[in-house]
């Protein structure tokens, strides 16, 4: 890859101060920025219906497109590939022609890949309700949308790499190796779990059987984790708290071997999902080998991202932005230390099928995930609109406390519900049977299920917050045609 | 467990490839300066100051 490019035609057109100097395309980029908070908004509403559901059954009305287990799947997939995805999206473009001082390689891509991806889940928002599913988790659409999905990632995958191969410094910024490890890995996961063999227009069936599908799903399934839901969001880690701190990151080396531990450590934790069933013990083993050692490089980017703010701690206390990205970190780490936990076969005994998983899987969507989103999103739709800031600050700080308390209750109550259900499914009479029936650890559950639905609408009002506050800012700003700097021409 | 015969060198091949990636970006020279990069992110100016020009026609 030929690192450095001749300037092209707008060092001439710098010099004359001529309309057409070379600019970012921030069009794309505003476009997933403000689907992000859309979709946010609809996917945790759905959460919220479907948490509601569990303490009042009689909420789907009867109504089966309306059913818990219908809609679940339509919560996970819009929250994980809808906003999420968004983020990601918004998020790897702007970084990607940021650092690499050039516009996108290609505007069509971008047009193709933005309203692609959002007919992808106009058409999962049809289906999943209507009970079309494959029935793999996170990743429940059928074959022709999977077809959809192959092609738009490519488009993605083009638009991304061929926007580093026309960089114009030489150096690649590491949050564009995070961003693009995801992509490609993410590629490769999707065609072989979507593996599947259509017998009807809706209607496909796995081209793997039992444990073989099993198997192939949570290598899947934790790869999605490792690679969607982590090293993206850790690209955007690394380019978002520099720049809203104004300081460099801690340690730019440990970034790198941060970077390449995860990409070689990630691969084999899938099987922790599978302990304690058909799979072979000895898997079951490996998958709780690397998810331990996957603690290590975890670690290393949570105290990197952190201590990014040494020296400038005292931001922490009127930057409210610096607020979500930092304390999502935080709730990297501790999600990161849960996971690997969880993944010991012996704890994992009391753990598996409990609300505990429910409860883990939010402290890294909500806490990490969505936290870090919000956060770089605030940074990015005032540069977009061509504001200062953000129409109201103090609306951020609100936003941040809503959001914390809120995921606090609900990864609280879930924790407790949790090990409260292990313990009871397992407890035993001294003559061996067993000392509560199923169903009443289901009733026990109600208080803590009553608990994570508040914290859920809490998180909720506070993704309302921060529509109505982007509302505002566009308003009164204007969409920007950024002009890259005549001096990444110069020196190229 | 016949897929594990495809997933696990699958895994192999592709810690392969990231490994030949990492060598050959290391001998380009990518991993040479691990101090200054960082600055010069922090130096981009993406403020709405640094763009005081008309937005040209797109």
């Amino acid at each position: 890859m030929n690192a450095t490019r001749p300037p092209a035609a707008d060092g001439t057109a710098a010099l004359t101060g001529h309309a057409r100097a070379e600019t970012y395309n921030y069009d794309v980029v505003r476009k997933f920025a403000v689907m992000t908070v859309v979709w946010g908004i609809v996917g945790m509403l759905v959460g919220v219906y479907i948490a509601a559901e569990l303490i009042w059954p009689d909420l789907s009305m009867h109504l089966p497109w309306l059913g818990y287990g219908r809609l679940r799947p339509l919560h996970t997939n819009a929250v994980i590939f809808a906003f999420g995805g968004c983020a990601l999206m918004a998020t790897s473009y702007y970084v990607v022609q940021r650092t690499c001082q050039t516009r996108l390689f290609s505007d069509k891509l971008a047009s193709f890949h933005f309203w692609g991806w959002q007919l992808i889940i106009l058409a999962a928002a049809i289906t999943l309700p209507l009970g079309y599913t494959s029935s793999k988790e996170y990743a429940e659409l059928e074959w022709p949308i999977d077809i959809a999905i192959a092609l738009v990632w490519v488009a993605y995958a083009i638009n991304f790499f061929g926007t580093l191969a026309i960089r114009r410094v030489k150096h690649i910024y590491v949050a564009n190796w995070f961003y693009g490890g995801f992509i490609l890995t993410v590629a490769l996961l999707h065609i072989v779990n979507s593996a599947e063999i259509p017998v009807t227009m809706w209607k496909s069936y796995s081209a793997y059987a039992g444990v073989q599908d099993a198997m192939v799903q949570w290598w899947y399934g934790h790869n999605a984790v490792g690679f969607f839901l982590t090293a993206g969001f850790l690209g955007m880690m690394y380019y978002f708290i520099p720049k809203q701190a104004g300081r460099p990151v801690y340690s730019y080396r440990l970034s790198v071997v941060h970077f390449w531990a995860l990409i070689f450590t990630y691969m084999w934790a899938g099987p922790h999902h599978l302990h304690y069933t058909a799979l072979p013990d000895w898997t079951q083993s490996v998958g709780m080998v690397f998810s331990l050692i996957l603690l290590a490089p975890s670690w290393g980017g949570m105290i990197n991202g952190i201590m990014t703010l040494s020296g400038a701690w005292d931001k922490l206390r009127t930057d409210p932005i610096l607020k979500f990205l930092v304390v999502s970190v935080s709730f990297y780490g501790m999600s990161t230390f849960e996971g690997p936990m969880m993944s010991i076969k012996t704890v994992n005994a009391l753990s598996h099928y409990t609300d505990w998983t429910i409860g883990h899987v939010h402290s890294g969507a909500l806490g990490w995930v969505a936290m870090i989103s919000i956060g770089s999103i605030y940074y990015l739709i005032p540069r977009l609109f061509g504001r200062e800031q953000m129409y109201s600050v103090p609306a951020i700080a609100v936003h941040f406390w809503i959001t914390t308390i809120g995921v606090v209750l609900y990864i609280a109550s879930m924790w407790i519900a949790g090990v409260m259900e292990g313990l009871m499914w397992r407890a035993m009479n001294a003559d061996g049977t067993l000392t509560y029936a199923f169903v009443e650890v289901v009733k026990a559950t109600y208080p803590y299920y009553a608990v994570r639905l508040l914290g859920g609408a809490i998180v909720l009002s506070g993704m309302l917050l921060m529509a109505w506050n982007v509302w505002k800012t566009i308003a009164g700003g204007r969409p920007v045609e950024a002009r890259i700097p005549v001096s990444a021409s110069a020196h190229a | 467990m016949v897929i594990l015969i495809i997933l696990i060198p699958m895994s192999v091949v592709l810690a392969l490839l990231a490994a030949g990636m990492f060598l050959y970006m290391n001998r380009q020279g990518q991993f040479d300066d691990l101090e200054s990069p960082a600055f010069s992110v922090i130096a981009d100016d993406d403020s709405v100051h640094a763009d005081q020009h008309d937005p040209p026609v797109a």
